[in-house]
């Protein structure tokens, strides 16, 4: 254990102050001094030593960077001198020289060996003086020490070099200047270096060498993996641009805008490799099979532009959408099977869905962690306020004004505890605006409803009797109703009077509202679709029946034998294949609710800022401060957009398997355009709202219309057979039948046994019992976890203040002592300014004098032997001008700087001390300061 | 990129990425945007110091209130006029980085709002701060009355041993809680 201190202590001599130093002492002045351990020290010395000498060179010959970190280094030699001059130590040295080889131990070695480990600093102090005294006299081997050490030292050894690696590790998060960084890294590395390839001997050596080389490569390979992975992440250059000019709310959009391009890329990979490519290469090509086949009727215009922009014609019978699929159970020399493949495909792409959220969902909770309670509401509006990454002056001025107002805004609501001027007037207002917000919801329900209503009975009596608008009605009137709807709500939000947070809230929660009741009329009415095209199917198929009999009656007199009549695909009646149909539905809208977007977007944002732009030079107002201005960049508009746009992806998928391929292309304009969008024509946000604290938010939406979503689908799957002449799963009575099928056929028989076992309900309905008992049973532990870490904190707090109450007594104490002690230095010093006042060796002397209060103050931190101590250091004190006196060689000295660093790096636990050290440091620096001459003087030289 | 590989030795490139939280490109970028502001004078230099005015000109630091402070914190110049050298420049990165951890961007964020460099933030220091953070016009400037109001709120909610001071512990053990610290903490080139 002191051994390993030790070594700790070499790396950060100066500045890290150490708790646990003095229990240190404590137990090695129980302990009885162990052989081993003591052998060990003396051996380490000795190998520390060509480290030592060569850190030195190094040091010299460096830059004036060094020259400051030598003179501390002197400085602390001479201290080191000095003490071993208390207790007859060079004696010992000489002593120990000659012991070098011999592992010989006496009464004064321990007494080294307990002095070494009373602090840190002295230890490393003795340390450096052996490095200067025992100079390059090292003509020993690292083998020969090695060869000597037994296994408990190798031991030994090996933990110092794990806490050397441990200390590269963490070294990063030391908040230390750079320099010191790297000095560090550089000495523990070259310490690991040389110990790591020696330290397992015999048979065991060339397997821990390699091992050690290999551990080397590997982490070599993380780092730069990690590099690659960085470089990898698309847009990161563009986000972090918009971060800097709008802060992070609007980024977070970006951000999760590029989370759910990766979900889709997903999506797209799983639904264009399992599905869409297997049936395009290995599927009946097209026209072989009336499904595959554009009918007679439609050939004419299949290719014309306008019919496959609404996706019909070709693009209606391809790989596209579901009706094209053929039910032939295993496609192409792979034996694909398609159909099943294809219901896999359909659910795994729910379920991964659903693992994703979660799992976001769960990582962020987890990041938030504790984030309890609102105790420190004015602290954290102080100090985490600022939003650092903002680099644009014009989002700085808004930011400062948030804030204010956010602090005064704060005041207000703690002086006076909400007294409401006119409670019923506002009441009523409230009412009054989610009336208007209710009707408002009803009328775009009916609105789609009626839309939807009238577009079918367009699309019975044909098509192309109507223009354009007929045929886009749905998807433009709820594109319009998404657009205009929100701000119809802003508008009457204002007379509600909320705080902007909750206004904002209720805002989000309308609008999910709309959208959300907008899906769903579209749902009903698409529902009815599907029951009208169910009875058209009825209606087919008794005609299908009545033309193959024709076809069979007209052609049989001429030929008996012939089953095989040459039909062209084209010819053969169909039915309307409802779930095409649906997919296609879900394509339209996809395409209307995007090219709206753009348009909006480009009239919206860009037109708005151009015309500000370039007729305020000829206008009555000032445009861009006055009414129209530049937009803001919506971030909960957009987000809500994406959501939603997400839902419908969800929910059309397995009707239309190309959804997510266009959805991918979507999102990768929209990135695009958006960024370039927000940077050229929006100004930032005035209503800021965090952005970490609403992802989770964002994340809980998803999952909501993620359940919305694949309700209507899974209903639809469970509940309505499929065609009977298009699709994958044509000719069974129900879609999920192709699971079944499957099993009997290409699975053993006894695993069809055991699955019918394993689906019988009286094994099921006890299997949810159990997994309904399991939830409950982790809830509850959960709840009661949750508990106990409640009251541990509280217990934690409890102590803490105690321990503070302690530590002030302590502090109290030590503050006298401290001021005792420091009255006889001042005494000393000033006897020895006027014996010799302008000798630069004074300079040092004072400098002794302000690193001796340091020392006294870093063991004032530990409240418990403070009288103790303080003596003792007085002590030092007066020893370090008897020390002078002798040492009275001129050292080159400048104010020192690191100096500064004593305050802080100090992070440890208890936290008045720190500030103690703090006082008692100005104190220190205000002594040096006394002598402001001699700095000078000592500078020249 | 081949060029300021070539300015910057391997080892010690990959000493820094050991030492800070920034990746090979970004402590490449960094460089870079050093040497630009360090400007071709100082080339020949082995250690050049860029002086705070010209770092305060950096458009990531440029409309920060705490940009002196950030420099005066991370600077290890001897004359203490807050220039940065290029390893103070990484420093500075690397605790503003995304991927730096909280006690250390606490660390520094307690250094930056401790203006006179005492160890505790004391009142006037609180008081600079909220300076700071409402900008320098007078209409966003708080009244003294309110000022007096929001430090006693601050400090009663912070100061844990009710000395009349925040200190670094309970300054971090504050930040800890906070939920959107370490996203705002950030700084990127």
């Amino acid at each position: 254990m002191p051994r390993q201190r030790l070594i700790a202590s070499e790396s950060d001599v100066s500045i890290e102050v150490n708790d646990d130093a003095i229990n240190h002492e404590a137990e090695v002045d129980e302990k009885t001094e162990e052989e081993p351990k003591r052998k060990k020290v003396t051996k380490k010395r000795k190998n520390r030593k060509n480290q030592g000498t060569k850190k030195l060179q190094e040091e010299d010959d460096g830059d004036g960077m060094s020259s400051m970190k030598r003179t501390s280094r002197n400085v602390k030699n001479e201290k080191g001198t000095e003490r071993k001059e208390t207790k007859d130590e060079d004696e010992e040295q000489n002593e120990k020289k000659e012991r070098k080889n011999r592992k010989l131990k006496n009464e004064k070695k321990k007494e080294t060996k307990k002095v070494e480990t009373t602090s840190e600093e002295e230890s490393s102090e003795e340390e450096e003086e052996e490095k200067e005294e025992e100079g390059v006299d090292n003509d020993e081997g690292d083998e020969g020490i090695l060869g000597s050490l037994s296994p408990e030292e190798l031991e030994k050894l090996k933990e110092a070099v794990d806490e050397k690696k441990k200390l590269i590790i963490t070294l990063r998060a030391k908040p230390w200047p750079m320099r010191k960084k790297l000095l560090t890294l550089r000495e523990s590395q070259r310490f690991v270096e040389k110990y790591e390839g020696a330290l397992g001997k015999g048979k065991g050596r060339k397997l821990y060498a390699y091992k050690v080389m290999m551990m080397k490569k590997w982490m070599k390979f993380q780092r730069d993996f990690e590099n690659f992975k960085t470089a990898c992440i698309p847009w990161e250059m563009k986000i972090k641009e918009i971060e800097s000019h709008f802060g992070s709310s609007v980024a977070s959009y970006f951000i999760f805008l590029r989370w759910m391009y990766g979900i889709n890329m997903i999506l797209f990979g799983l639904t264009f490799g399992l599905v869409m490519v297997p049936e395009a290469l290995m599927g009946k090509p097209y026209g072989s099979l009336p499904r595959k086949t554009v009918p007679r009727v439609e050939q004419a215009s299949a290719m014309d532009f306008a019919v496959l922009w609404d996706f019909g014609g070709y693009a209606k019978y391809s790989v596209l959408f579901y009706g094209y699929y053929n039910n032939q159970r295993a496609i192409g020399w792979l034996k694909f099977r398609m159909p099943l493949s294809y219901f896999l495909v359909g659910v795994g792409t729910v379920a991964y869905s659903y693992m994703v959220v979660i799992r976001t969902m769960a990582r962020n909770a987890n990041e938030q962690g504790g984030g309890d309670d609102t105790s420190f509401n004015f602290s954290w509006k102080i100090f985490t306020s600022w939003d650092y990454l903002i680099g644009n002056p014009e989002t700085a001025d808004n930011k400062f004004a948030s804030i204010t107002t956010s602090f005064k805004e704060a005041i207000v609501e703690e002086q006076e505890s909400r007294k409401d001027d006119n409670i019923h007037l506002t009441r009523f207002l409230r009412v009054l605006a989610n009336f208007l917000v209710m009707c408002c919801l009803a009328g775009s329900g009916y609105l789609i409803y009626f839309v939807v209503r009238r577009s079918q009975k367009f699309a019975l009596e044909g098509l192309e009797n109507y223009g354009w608008w007929e045929r886009n009605e749905v998807n433009m009137v709820m594109s319009l109703l998404g657009m205009f709807c929100p701000m119809l709500f802003d508008v009457i939000s204002t007379l509600e009077n909320y705080h902007p947070r909750i206004a904002l809230q209720w805002q989000l929660g309308r609008i999910f509202a709309l959208f959300l009741g907008n899906l769903y009329t579209f749902i009903i009415a698409l529902m009815d679709a599907i029951n009208l095209k169910r009875a058209e199917e009825e209606v087919v198929k008794m005609n299908m029946t009545i033309w193959m009999a024709s076809l069979y009656n007209g052609s049989l007199p001429e030929n008996t034998t012939a089953s095989m009549i040459a039909v062209d695909p084209a010819d053969v009646p169909r039915g309307p294949c409802w779930e095409t149909m649906v997919g296609q539905e879900f394509v339209r809208l996809i395409i209307s609710d995007t090219m709206t977007t753009y348009i909006m977007l480009l009239t919206g944002d860009f037109l708005r800022a151009v015309l500000v732009r370039f007729l305020n030079h000829c206008w009555c107002w000032d445009l861009e401060y006055g009414f129209p201005s530049y937009s803001e960049f919506d971030v909960s508009g957009n987000v809500l957009g994406l959501i939603f746009n997400q839902g419908m992806i969800w929910m059309g998928a397995f009707y239309a398997p190309c959804l997510p391929a266009l959805n991918v292309l979507r999102l990768h304009v929209s990135m695009y355009l958006q960024c370039w969008a927000v940077m050229c024509c929006n100004v930032p946000q005035e209503r800021v709202f965090k952005a970490s604290g609403s992802n989770n938010f964002y994340m809980a939406m998803l999952l909501v219309i993620l359940f919305l979503s694949t309700l209507p689908a899974i209903y639809t799957i469970v509940t309505i057979p499929p065609s009977f002449d298009c699709g994958p799963f044509s000719g069974k009575n129900r879609m999920f039948d192709v699971i079944q099928e499957t099993l009997e056929t290409d699975f053993p028989a006894w695993f069809g046994k055991v699955f019918s076992y394993a689906s019988n309900p009286g094994l099921v309905l006890p299997f949810i019992l159990v997994m309904v008992l399991a939830i409950y049973y982790l809830q509850s532990t959960s709840k009661t976890y949750k508990q106990a870490n409640i009251e541990l904190k509280k217990k934690l707090q409890t102590q803490n203040e105690e321990n503070k109450k302690k530590n002030k007594l302590a502090a109290q104490k030590a503050a006298d002592d401290l001021k005792e002690a420091k009255n006889t230095a001042s005494q000393l010093l000033s006897t020895q300014t006027n014996n010799n006042a302008s000798d630069p060796g004074e300079n040092s002397h004072s400098n002794i004098m302000t690193s001796s209060v340091k020392t006294l103050s870093r063991l004032n931190e530990d409240g418990r032997e403070n009288n103790t101590q303080a003596s003792m250091d007085a002590t030092h004190i007066h020893a370090h001008h008897t020390l002078l006196e002798e040492h009275q060689t001129p050292t080159p000295l400048t104010h020192d700087p690191p100096l500064h660093g004593v305050i802080y790096p100090v992070t440890h636990d208890n936290q008045s001390q720190q500030r103690r050290g703090a006082h008692i440091f100005r104190d220190a620096d205000f002594h040096v300061d006394a002598h402001p001459g001699m700095l000078t003087s000592v500078r020249q030289n | 990129m081949g060029t300021t590989a070539s300015q910057l030795p391997k080892e010690l490139l990959s000493e820094y990425q050991e030492l800070t939280f920034l990746t090979k490109q970004e402590i490449l970028l960094a460089h870079k945007r050093f040497s630009e502001l360090a400007g071709k004078e100082d080339r020949h230099h082995p250690n050049p110091r860029v002086p705070m005015s010209k770092i305060l000109m950096l458009p990531e630091l440029k409309s920060n209130p705490f940009r002196e402070r950030i420099c005066q914190v991370f600077s290890t110049s001897d004359v203490k006029d807050g220039s940065l050298s290029f390893e103070d420049f990484l420093d500075l990165l690397s605790a503003f980085s995304d991927s730096a951890t909280l006690e250390i961007k606490s660390h520094y964020a307690f250094r930056i709002f401790d203006f006179d460099d005492d160890g505790t933030l004391d009142s006037s220091d609180l008081e600079k701060l909220v300076n700071c953070l409402t900008g320098d016009t007078d209409d966003t400037r708080l009244t003294a009355e309110e000022m007096r109001q929001l430090i006693s709120n601050i400090l009663e909610e912070s100061d844990i041993d009710k000395d009349g001071t925040v200190n670094l512990s309970e300054f971090q053990h504050v930040i800890s809680r906070s939920p959107d610290f370490v996203s705002s903490f950030k700084i990127v080139l």
